[in-house]
């Protein structure tokens, strides 16, 4: 097995999830793209974390954060999805441009 | 140590490999393209599964069981309990995405930086091969190296979980004068 | 893991006998083995009364007053045995590692601590039983005791810390909970306004004690105190290098907690508080902080050799804060921000005592001067209490209807300003006396200095002090409705502390009791200073006179007229504006720092967003299209097709611009990510 296979699912998943982040309009599904990103991001962090021998596991400890920040984003995305909804009756971001000027 | 592509293809563990890679790069895609909301959550999880079995593979068991512990068990809920509140369409529906003219650009731009990020690694990683270990990360050393290296930054994610509930509890409550409107 | 640094301990109590100054000392057994509990017990007790405090019959006062006696009781004891036979202890709990630092928690049981643990747990129990008439009715009253409790936990974390990371947590929690307690009345912007000065303040300083614990550890190697004092033993260079750095910036974060010059602005301001509030930060918890810092490292400032002569800086800031502050407490209205003052003025004793090298006499102070001034201000609470009023023109003549705090307040007084044979005489003269002793064994200008501001900074104490009791408690009451003595709960800690302020000073009479001198230099470390083996006839001589000539000139200035507007007018010319304006430090700290800081930082931005931000597509497109169309008038005839071409183009290219800002993230999103993968790519290439 090499690194580099690692390295380019991480790349194909991240490519794809940005996708979602850049397409959905639903503002969940943008959430879970996002996730999609994170997921990519793990892939990698666990791969080189292998391939270096790390003694202190650096990379699986990064990854452990990274799903406990994960878990917290997702909450307060989820939260924020909320309260958006309940003011404009509707969880689609692209109604939200409010930011034109 | 190098490996030839016909080293790569005659490894068995590369068959494996395959065989978790693919069907999460498809349900990936599916996370994204999906014209149902719920089918999309779903092929999260698939995705994150697949991420897990590598995990797996590649001897980090506890890292891979938490995934499916925090993400499949927890995470997904979320998500779910989001669709159900927001009260998307639960029908296959193709107002999920935005038009075309969206989605092209998008498309062209991951894969632009897919072709940037491959094109990275292989020049600089080629094909250096992964020494697999012999034996799992045992949860033990997890432990011992969390409580012992990275015991600041463990404590400091600590008080982000608490701001995010803090957080979380703040954005969704129901404002008490907003109740007593509606 | 407990006792892990004991015999280490035992080393150094074998070195300081070597060095001339004997320390007998045990290790205390399982008395000082569960000193813990001290630090543990109010900080539990602080969420016990978050969350079941305002169930509880007595709302949240019996569990915090509980853990007060508690540390009080257990403080006593400790005390007790110290005295008998020494305690040296320094139990330790390994919680982490960062590179080669060991964190660890800690709890340090010997003279110095014993004193704090002491002092904190006695004061604090007394002020927490007078709290419960004060704040009586109060709409955050169970609230308040969760913070107050916080407080003197906080204070107690930062006393019993082996280490200089520990200090730091309890420091901060110090902080915060004195944010949470000055704003306790946050429905008055003024409040916050002060809650927020003081957390700045201290934060401002606080850098200097983060600077500091760094270097330290840097140079030394660790953050645990006992460390840093063996790397001195050895002669450590590289700590000998960068001392000098380390202990001025610690010395910085000092001089924020304890309201040192010029860093004593936020102090007064946090009168805002409740009294009782008042009473605990200025006397046995936070602006003792700083000293008991300077108190803990005192042998690392000893020695020139590593501290340079940062010692003579806090020497001159202390003289500084004593003299001018006390100056400021002269012209106060405000009966709490007259004792405020004071208190800066009293903590710049301190800190300039341990600038002398007078580590037990600064130390006396601190512990006397705790109970003076709880004292004084649960006293000033008193009468604020039955006369709806901080403002001294409201009150007067209170002596007929409030003997009780009349004339523990004058006891208060008395010790304050030092008059024989009350607290403050012995521990005030003895730091005046180890000036004069630095100043002659030492002769520079700095010592000079000290010595004439500490003995003007006892004539200036005793003037304001016959003015805010004379404007109080004699002639003709001035204030609304009817002044009545306050509750048994607030009278009864009045006079308990009365009690220690009278009689506290004899645990330390030169020549007669050195029983607070044999406490406190119980240490791991030697401490090298001067004793004094009889009272200083020659200056007490000097400087009793000097106090009540002050009093008399004081009373006499005030005394009861016609009219309390009367009795206010006290002008000096250019010096009284001066002292009214708090020497323009705080004006000049808004106007000269903050504002011009801050209001350009906000404009800057604002700028940015209205003209940069937003004008972009504005710009390219309409700014263009004007000077297309002005050039197009010019020249209208001659290369007409041309500029109406290129004004059409920018204008459309404006247009697109403006259509470019949808207002929809995920375009904007798109195009970040465009961005960062076109210089990811040139990277590549080139």
């Amino acid at each position: 097995m090499t690194i580099i296979q690692f390295v380019l699912l991480g790349a194909a998943l991240f490519s794809i999830g940005l996708y979602g982040v850049l397409t959905r309009k639903n503002a969940v599904l943008v959430l879970a793209s996002v996730e999609v990103m994170l997921a990519a991001v793990n892939v990698n962090l666990v791969a080189f974390d292998v391939y270096l021998g790390d003694a202190s596991h650096a990379g699986q400890i990064m990854t452990l954060f990274l799903i406990a920040l994960a878990a917290a984003e997702v909450g307060i995305g989820i939260a924020i999805v909320l309260l958006v909804f309940r003011n404009r009756r509707s969880a689609n971001i692209d109604e939200l441009d409010v930011m034109r000027f | 140590m190098t490996i030839t592509f016909g080293d790569w293809i005659t490894e068995i563990a590369n068959w494996v490999f395959l065989a978790i890679a693919l069907p999460t790069l498809g349900a990936a895609v599916l996370v994204v393209s999906a014209k149902n909301i719920v089918r999309a959550v779903l092929a999260l999880v698939v995705t994150l599964a697949g991420t897990a079995a590598l995990f797996l593979m590649l001897g980090a068991e506890f890292v891979g069981w938490t995934i499916v512990l925090v993400y499949i068990g927890a995470v997904i809920i979320l998500f779910l309990i989001g669709i159900m509140i927001t009260r998307a369409p639960l029908t296959k529906n193709a107002d999920l995405s935005q038009p075309i003219s969206m989605r092209v650009p998008a498309a062209l731009l991951s894969v632009i930086l897919f072709a940037v990020i491959g094109g990275a690694v292989a020049a600089s990683f080629g094909g250096a091969a992964i020494p697999l270990p012999d034996e799992a990360t045992t949860t033990a050393s997890i432990g011992e190296t969390l409580f012992t290296n990275w015991v600041i930054p463990f404590e400091v994610v600590s008080f982000v979980l608490l701001a995010a509930l803090i957080g979380g509890i703040a954005l969704a409550r129901q404002d008490p004068a907003e109740e007593g409107e509606v | 893991m407990f006792a892990a640094l004991t015999p280490f301990l035992a080393a150094f109590a074998f070195l300081s006998e070597e060095g001339g100054h004997e320390v007998h000392a045990g290790d205390g057994g399982a008395l000082a083995q569960w000193a813990w509990l001290i630090v543990v017990v109010p900080v539990v007790i602080t969420f016990l009364i978050v969350f079941f405090g305002k169930k509880s019959p007595l709302k949240g006062w019996g569990m915090a007053t509980f853990g007060m006696a508690f540390v009080a009781v257990y403080g006593a004891v400790l005390a007790w045995v110290n005295l008998q036979e020494g305690i040296l202890y320094e139990g330790a709990i390994d919680i982490g590692k960062i590179g080669p630092f060991a964190l660890q928690w800690g709890w340090v049981v010997d003279g110095l601590s014993i004193m704090m643990y002491f002092l904190v747990g006695i004061v604090g129990f007394l002020v927490f039983v007078y709290a419960k008439g004060y704040m009586k009715g109060d709409v955050r009253y169970t609230w308040f005791f969760a913070a107050f409790s916080l407080f003197a936990g906080g204070m107690l974390v930062l006393v019993s810390a082996p280490n200089l990371i520990q200090l730091i947590v309890g420091w901060e929690l110090v902080g915060v909970s004195s944010y949470l307690l000055i704003a306790h009345y946050w429905e008055d912007f003024d409040n916050v306004d002060a809650g927020n000065k003081a957390f700045m303040t201290n934060k401002i300083a606080d850098v200097g004690l983060f600077i500091g614990a760094i270097i330290m550890a840097l140079s030394a190697g660790s953050f645990q105190f006992s460390e840093i004092f063996s790397r001195m033993i050895e002669g450590h260079t590289l700590l000998a290098q960068f001392g000098f750095w380390a202990g001025l910036a610690l010395f910085i974060g000092a001089m924020g907690k304890s309201a040192q010059f010029p860093f004593h602005v936020w102090l007064p301001d946090a009168m805002a508080g409740p009294t009782p509030v008042s009473a605990l930060m200025h006397a046995a918890t936070m602006v003792t902080a700083g000293i008991y810092l300077i108190a803990r490292l005192f042998p690392f400032y000893q020695m020139p050799e590593f501290a340079g002569n940062v010692d003579s800086y806090i020497v001159v800031i202390g003289a500084i804060t004593l003299f001018f502050m006390g100056l400021l407490a002269i012209v106060q209205d405000d009966i709490k921000k007259v004792l405020a003052y004071s208190t800066v003025s009293q903590l710049g004793y301190m800190m300039a005592a341990m600038g002398v090298g007078a580590y037990s006499a600064g130390l006396f102070h601190l512990f006397t001067h705790a109970f003076f001034k709880s004292l004084l201000f649960l006293g000033a609470g008193s009468v604020i209490h039955a006369v709806h009023s901080n403002n001294m023109s409201d009150m007067g003549g209170l002596r007929k209807y409030m003997p009780a705090t009349f004339w523990t307040f004058l006891i208060g007084t008395a010790a304050l300003i030092g008059l024989f044979p009350f607290a403050g005489f012995w521990s005030k003269d003895e730091i005046i006396a180890s000036a004069y002793y630095n100043a002659s064994t030492d002769p520079t200008a700095a010592a000079w200095f000290m010595v004439i501001l500490s003995i003007a900074g006892a004539f200036i104490t005793a003037f304001y002090m016959a003015r805010a009791v004379s404007l109080t408690f004699f002639g003709e009451y001035n204030g609304h409705g009817h002044p009545h003595e306050s509750p048994k709960i607030m009278t009864i800690p009045l006079m308990g502390l009365a009690a220690f302020a009278a009689f506290a000073g004899f645990l330390n009479m030169p020549g007669i009791t050195e029983t607070f001198i044999e406490w406190v230099t119980v240490r791991a470390f030697p401490i090298s200073e001067h004793h004094f083996t009889a009272p200083n006839w020659a200056l007490i001589s000097i400087v009793t006179p000097i106090v009540l000539i002050a009093l008399g000139i004081g009373f006499w200035l005030f005394r009861p007229k016609e009219t309390q507007a009367a009795r206010d007018t006290f002008d000096i010319p250019v010096l009284y504006p001066l002292l009214e304006h708090k020497y323009y430090i705080d004006d000049f700290y808004m106007d000269g720092i903050i504002r011009p800081t801050m209001g350009p930082l906000a404009d800057g931005t604002l700028w940015i967003d209205e003209n940069i931000v937003d004008a972009v597509p504005n710009l390219a497109g309409g700014a263009a299209k004007h000077v297309a169309a002005a050039v197009n008038t010019v020249d209208q005839n001659a290369v007409d097709g041309v500029y109406n071409s290129v004004s059409a183009g920018t204008g459309a290219a404006g247009g697109f611009l403006r259509k470019a800002l949808t207002g929809r993230v995920q375009q904007y999103a798109a195009m970040s990510f465009a961005g960062v993968v076109i210089i990811a790519a040139l990277f590549m290439i080139f």
